[in-house]
């Protein structure tokens, strides 16, 4: 263990579902039970909170927890602390942390997103979504012309792969049927059933070319991962998973400004900043709050070339359990839910600690990557089991 | 596409670019000094720093860059399917126009087609949606 690096040391999560009564704050409590109890910390060894984006009064069900709350309900003793939206994506507050505990500002950081975006729908007079007369800063260029979802934003890009690269649908299909499959074995996650091909190719168009399968589901729920510094891994019991890499790369910050997702300079940016290469990653848990976008981090993050995405992943065999490079294990978020982001990291810790169970990948893992984000969000973690 | 649009709110940096169809143009900020465009409109250049910069409108056409077929209802009241594009304007090198292509089948929209702006009026706001040349 090196005394100056960061760790992820236990991780936790909530039940996942949709409409729970549980409130945000008891869901995010129950993540954070299990992470400690998993790394054998009570909640007075806690000295940091991070998390994205902070409590946004307007949207509660988008965020209803924030670090504030979170560190007086819980009555945390912070030494370090933050919470925002502008930062390279969810896992960026993963990225704050460990930069916190490695300038010694905190020795473990509880990082944690809460979501209540299916509570939120079914309940709008207790969490009411934003009413908006009219529109300023980027939603104004959006807005006016109705593309008011990130599908529609996203879309387009897919778009511009199948022209560009002759991206076929049965390929992109299996970001989808991989996710569907693995959520099957994961008891926690939302949709436990899992999708053919035939269901897949008849699904109904949301914004062309990604149908409804393509895309996320709103869920109820909360992640945690604790970030524990290399010279405080001596009171934690579970093995640690050190934090080898990290990067969150932004060019163009506009979804529609921009030539490519930021995930491609940010995948570059990992590489250079580690002696890992993509062929010793083990597995690889990869944002898919719309299917195209972990297609994009798969050749963003060298896994094959920019363009060969959909040839890479047809048939499917190689991100299955017993492939090459097994994707979203947990069910990423098509399958497990929208936990937005923070699913990635809490499974890439799960597997290289071979507590996976029934989805558990083969072998002997030890290097795994999560990622976060899509348009000019994009943060890569790359993580390791020393 | 829906009756009402949900409309921008106006500024400084942005009356320009939302009401240039009054007078029937497309304005785009561009730096005075490197010539660079600069979208979204702000009062300093992305490639110089120079302050000095002011809105020019552009000729009107382009290119679709990329789009999308829209079939999902985001409100009651949203008339779908419908397209949503990003269009290369001509003359400005850069800048991607979020918009729509109006006025054709949805299904005749491809990357590449040559698109014009047709201004729609909402109050005091000129949205810039685009038709196919033929």
């Amino acid at each position: 263990m090196s005394a100056n690096e960061a760790y992820i040391s236990g991780v936790g999560q909530s039940e996942i579902g949709t409409r729970l009564t549980r409130s945000p704050l008891l869901l995010t409590l129950d993540a954070v039970r299990e992470a400690l109890d998993e790394a054998g910390l009570t909640i007075g060894q806690i000295d940091g909170v991070s998390t994205y984006p902070g409590r946004i009064p307007a949207y509660l069900g988008f965020s209803p927890v924030g670090a504030d709350e979170l560190i007086d309900a819980l009555g945390i003793r912070a030494t370090w602390y933050a919470g925002g939206g502008e930062i390279s994506s969810q896992l960026g507050a993963v990225v704050a942390a460990a930069a916190a505990v490695r300038a010694g500002q905190a020795r473990h950081v509880i990082c944690f997103r809460t979501v209540y975006e299916a509570a939120a729908l079914a309940r709008p007079d207790e969490y009411p979504r934003p009413q908006r007369d009219r529109v300023d800063g980027s939603s104004q260029w959006f807005a006016p012309f109705n593309a008011i979802s990130a599908v529609t934003w996203t879309a387009q890009y897919a778009m511009l792969h199948v022209k560009r690269y002759g991206l076929k649908r049965e390929q992109l299909a299996q970001i989808a049927l991989t996710a569907r499959a693995h959520s099957a074995l994961n008891p926690r996650a939302l949709v436990r059933e899992p999708l053919t091909m035939d269901e897949y190719m008849s699904a109904r168009m949301i914004s062309s070319p990604l149908c409804l399968y393509d895309c996320d589901r709103f869920t109820d729920a909360s992640t945690v991962v604790i970030v524990s510094a290399g010279d405080a891994l001596d009171e934690v019991k579970c093995t640690p998973i050190r934090i080898a890499a990290m990067a969150g790369t932004v060019e163009r910050h506009s979804w529609d400004q921009a030539d490519e997702l930021a995930c491609y300079p940010t995948g570059a940016d990992l590489w250079k900043r580690t002696d890992y290469k993509p062929a010793d990653v083990d597995t690889a848990q990869l944002y898919d709050g719309f299917s195209f976008q972990a297609l994009a981090w798969i050749e963003a993050l060298g896994f094959c070339e920019l363009g060969e995405g959909g040839r890479f992943i047809e048939g499917g065999k190689r991100i299955a359990l017993d492939g090459e490079l097994p994707l979203n294990t947990f069910g990423g978020q098509i399958g497990a839910g929208r936990l937005h982001g923070f699913g990635f990291a809490h499974e890439a810790v799960v597997q290289l600690r071979g507590k996976g169970g029934a989805r558990q990948i083969p072998g002997d893992p030890r290097v795994a990557v999560s990622t976060s984000g899509g348009g000019p969000l994009a943060t890569a973690l790359l993580l390791a089991r020393d | 596409m829906a009756a009402t649009r949900t409309l921008p709110k106006l500024d400084a940096d942005n009356r320009a670019f939302w009401t240039g169809g009054a007078e029937g143009q497309l304005r785009l900020m561009r730096c005075q000094d490197c010539k660079t465009f600069i979208h979204p409109p702000r009062p300093v250049c992305r490639k110089c720093l120079s302050e000095n910069v002011k809105p020019e409108a552009v000729a009107g056409t382009g290119v679709v860059y990329s789009y999308t077929i829209n079939y999902q209802k985001w409100s009651p009241t949203m008339e779908v399917p419908f397209v949503i594009a990003r269009v290369a304007i001509d003359g400005a090198p850069g800048v991607l126009l979020t918009t729509n292509i109006v006025d054709c089948p949805v299904d005749s929209v491809d990357i590449g087609d040559k698109v014009r702006v047709k201004f729609l009026q909402q109050d005091d706001v000129f949205i810039p949606l685009f038709e196919k040349i033929n």
